[in-house]
């Protein structure tokens, strides 16, 4: 049983640089920079077209410490399979491969490719971190994008679908791990990565991701409203090892509490969300509720 | 002067601070540490580190008492948002002068 | 060692000789055996190599960058819209300036669907950056895989082999398979001069700036500009590079010559027909007949399509009274591809020589439409007696 993370055995060692060009309070710097520390020195990382390219910066300066692979938007996991195809042919059965894709290059436009590997059984993880809409071009919806936020091409009315399920698609590929992690917990996404390391195939995450510009809030918020969305029972910290779901970290501790925050509490932190209908708010509620039914139903 | 004897032909980057220039320009307020209020700082002994933990780029220190790099800090404040007792606060940048801009 | 055999065994030969590391494998007629054929030699072990059966080609050419990237010999092959889908990543292969190896089966583009013979798709995609070498016969798919290998690794450009659907991938001819000690002192192992690796970490090909910009060691990096301009400095010293490929091959296996055109009674020619691929073969039944008629013709076959031998075409046809491009493929709105393109080089080389000749350009087969060597002949004599037209004429059109 492997031991919790803390703050202070976390490993020390950096694998970014400062001065990226991420905005102001990005919380994917977050999660790559503690993802990076669980993923260590041996170790190639594949990024699309995404916020990720743009922090890890502009020709001839990169910001990782680590080999990475730019490609076309949809085509990272075809990437993370062709290197994992050459490491073989090398002999090398140790250098780890991670592919890093935003909402859009994973649930959109990188979803076949994604698939694609899955069935192949390909040994790499790769993360989805999700900031919930197209960021590094203006905020636009993508499959990922809650139902009501507004976005620069729905800027009106939000979107009107609902949120994409890419941890359930990619479940369904019978794979060894799938986990759902947070930029707010990043102790509990660096445990996943250290467990899941060697279970075979593709192993796949998906991280929330906060985001100041696209989410419309104060940056200094950004942990605290990626909290809401864990601790309004809207978004859950889970993992699903070899088919079997199992609730993580703070959702966990939630099971046990029974009180969740009114997921109102979530929206109304954000801008995006300021034209939500009460009445769709209750909507969201019930969903939770309904959820949380199952959650606790289980437990006992 | 040109770029004819460059070593590469393919946009090939190696690592390094700063990608994005002196990134602590952006900012518009800094985060200021009262050390009687930091809890590693009280203990003289590694503790709580928070703020460590969730700067999103990397420039507080894992030191007693952590020190902010201003070259790159953006002020994004989550630092003083996350503390638990409070001890960082952002203060205005206009506050400092010309003279203490760069230095803590 | 002499077989008889069909050009995509032809084509899978060359690549099992030429010891590609990984292979990306998608389905798309009539390209499909190439890759299947390749399979049964991974599966029995005759070929030790990665197979990946990608779900598509967009993925196909992404994993022979990823695995190119990363010190691989790759190779994938496609056809038609298989070509198209791909789009993206052949422009991304020559930008990253890559030695990938593709095979392109030649078949018409949809819309509407066909799965016939005609050149299209990789006439298509001549602007990419990419070498591009086309096939006439089996021997030619099977010696160009192996040239092709040795050239992309030494100038770092990706190339494709182009041979034509079903009239080459699907025929049977005798051809001479080079034994594999021959073929590893031609083609020593894949050293390329970076790799991606973790001991020496980079990231590769990140968004580049219009201009350029210092980089960590304090050295004016390129910018966009001139990457791309590299690249196409090097395509155009490709062609010296080509020169050598041929000699080395030749002092290696004893066969080769040119190594961009391929000649057929041009010499003391008043016509030449210019063509790519295995028209040009049918079109020395139509030069014999024509000559027995007492008119003095010839065909020249364009191996070498990009980097275009501008030089070399123009010194072949200085002086001739006409050439006549006979192409399967042409640039939508203008003119057959080949035809501007040999129009420009003899404008280029020859304009107030004097020696400039007329060019005529007919437009055959398109979609399979069967080319009657009839048709060509005819069309041919035609073409020497009088400018028939200024734009392209379509033979077998039956409007």
């Amino acid at each position: 049983m492997q031991a919790k993370t803390t703050i202070l055995s976390l490993p020390t060692e950096e694998f970014v640089h400062p001065g990226t060009r991420a905005c102001t309070g990005c919380g994917l710097a977050i999660a790559y920079r503690i993802g990076l520390k669980a993923l260590g020195k041996d170790t190639m990382l594949i990024v699309p077209p995404s916020c990720l390219t743009v922090l890890q910066g502009l020709f001839p300066v990169a910001s990782t410490k680590l080999p990475c692979l730019n490609v076309t938007f949809a085509s990272t996991a075809a990437a993370a399979t062709g290197i994992l195809a050459t490491l073989k042919t090398q002999g090398n059965q140790h250098t780890a491969v991670a592919a890093w894709a935003g909402d859009g290059g994973t649930s959109d436009i990188g979803l076949q490719a994604l698939s694609g590997a899955a069935e192949r059984g390909d040994n790499f993880i790769y993360f989805c971190y999700d900031n919930e809409g197209y960021m590094n071009t203006g905020v636009q919806r993508s499959g990922t994008t809650p139902i009501g936020a507004i976005t620069a091409n729905t800027p009106f009315k939000g979107k009107l679908q609902q949120k994409k399920d890419v941890p359930a698609i990619m479940a369904a590929h019978n794979l060894s791990y799938v986990a759902a992690c947070s930029a707010a917990y990043p102790l509990d996404l660096h445990d996943k990565i250290i467990k899941c390391k060697d279970m075979p195939g593709t192993k796949y995450f998906h991280i929330h991701i906060p985001c100041p510009p696209g989410w419309g809030y104060d940056p200094r918020y950004g942990i605290k409203i990626g909290r809401l969305a864990v601790e309004t029972g809207y978004y859950d910290l889970y993992e699903i090892v070899n088919g079997e779901f199992k609730l993580t970290a703070a959702s966990e501790k939630l099971v046990e509490k029974r009180k969740l925050v009114p997921v109102r509490e979530y929206f109304r932190a954000q801008s995006r969300f300021k034209i939500l209908t009460d009445e769709l708010i209750a909507d969201i509620q019930n969903q939770i509720d309904v959820k949380w039914a199952g959650y606790y139903k289980q437990d006992e | 002067m040109g770029t004819r004897n460059y070593r590469r032909k393919t946009s090939h980057s190696e690592h390094g601070p700063g990608d994005g220039g002196r990134t602590g320009s952006w900012r518009v307020e800094r985060p200021v540490i009262d050390q009687s209020l930091c809890i590693p700082c009280k203990r003289n002994k590694e503790a709580c580190f928070i703020c460590w933990l969730f700067c999103p780029d990397i420039v507080i220190s894992r030191t007693i008492p952590p020190k902010i790099d201003l070259e790159y800090c953006k002020g994004c404040g989550i630092c003083a948002e996350e503390c638990p007792t409070k001890a960082i606060t952002m203060v205005d940048e206009a506050k400092f002068s010309d003279e203490e801009k760069d230095k803590e | 060692m002499h077989i008889i055999e069909n050009g995509n065994v032809a084509a899978a030969l060359g690549v099992k000789l030429c010891r590609a590391a990984v292979i990306a494998a998608y389905p798309i007629t009539p390209q499909t055996p190439v890759t299947e054929r390749l399979s049964e030699y991974v599966e029995a072990g005759e070929m030790k190599a990665e197979y990946i059966h990608v779900e598509s080609e967009h993925s196909a050419l992404a994993v022979c960058i990823a695995a190119s990237s990363t010190g691989a010999r790759t190779f994938t092959a496609t056809s038609s819209n298989g070509l198209l889908y791909m789009h993206e990543q052949v422009q991304w292969a020559a930008g990253a300036r890559l030695p990938i190896v593709m095979c392109v089966v030649n078949r018409a583009i949809s819309a509407p669907w066909n799965v016939w013979n005609d050149q299209q798709d990789s006439i298509s995609q001549r602007d990419t950056g990419w070498i591009q070498m086309y096939c006439a016969d089996h021997q030619q798919i099977i010696d160009s895989v192996i040239k092709a290998y040795w050239l992309a690794e030494k100038v770092s450009i990706p190339i494709m082999v182009c041979y034509d659907g079903y009239i080459l991938s699907h025929t049977y001819m005798p051809f001479d398979v080079p034994d594999q000690e021959r073929v590893d002192t031609f083609l020593p192992p894949f050293q390329p001069d970076y790799a991606l690796n973790p001991e020496e970490p980079a990231n590769l090909n990140t968004v580049t700036l219009p201009d350029v910009r210092m980089d960590v060691k304090g050295e004016l990096a390129h910018g966009y500009m001139e990457i791309r301009y590299l690249l196409h400095e090097d395509l155009r010293k490709t062609l010296a590079v080509a020169a050598d490929a041929e000699k080395r091959f030749a002092e290696i296996f004893g066969r080769g010559g040119d190594p961009y055109l391929e000649p057929y009674r041009c010499d003391d020619a008043d016509y030449v027909a210019v063509g790519l691929g295995s028209i040009t073969y049918q079109l020395r039944v139509a030069v014999d007949a024509l000559r027995k008629e007492g008119i003095n013709v010839g065909v020249l076959g364009v191996r070498f399509y990009r980097p275009f031998p501008d030089a070399a075409i123009a010194k072949a046809l200085k002086g001739k009274k006409g050439v006549i491009v006979f192409e399967k493929a042409l640039s939508y709105g203008y003119e057959g591809a080949l035809a501007s393109d040999l129009k420009s080089a003899l404008y280029e080389h020859l304009a107030g020589t004097g020696h400039l000749p007329l060019v005529q350009n007919f437009i055959a087969g398109i979609g399979g439409r069967e080319i009657r060597t009839d048709d060509l002949t005819q069309n041919f004599r035609a073409a020497t007696r009088s400018r028939i037209a200024k734009e392209p004429v379509w033979i077998g059109l039956k409007l």
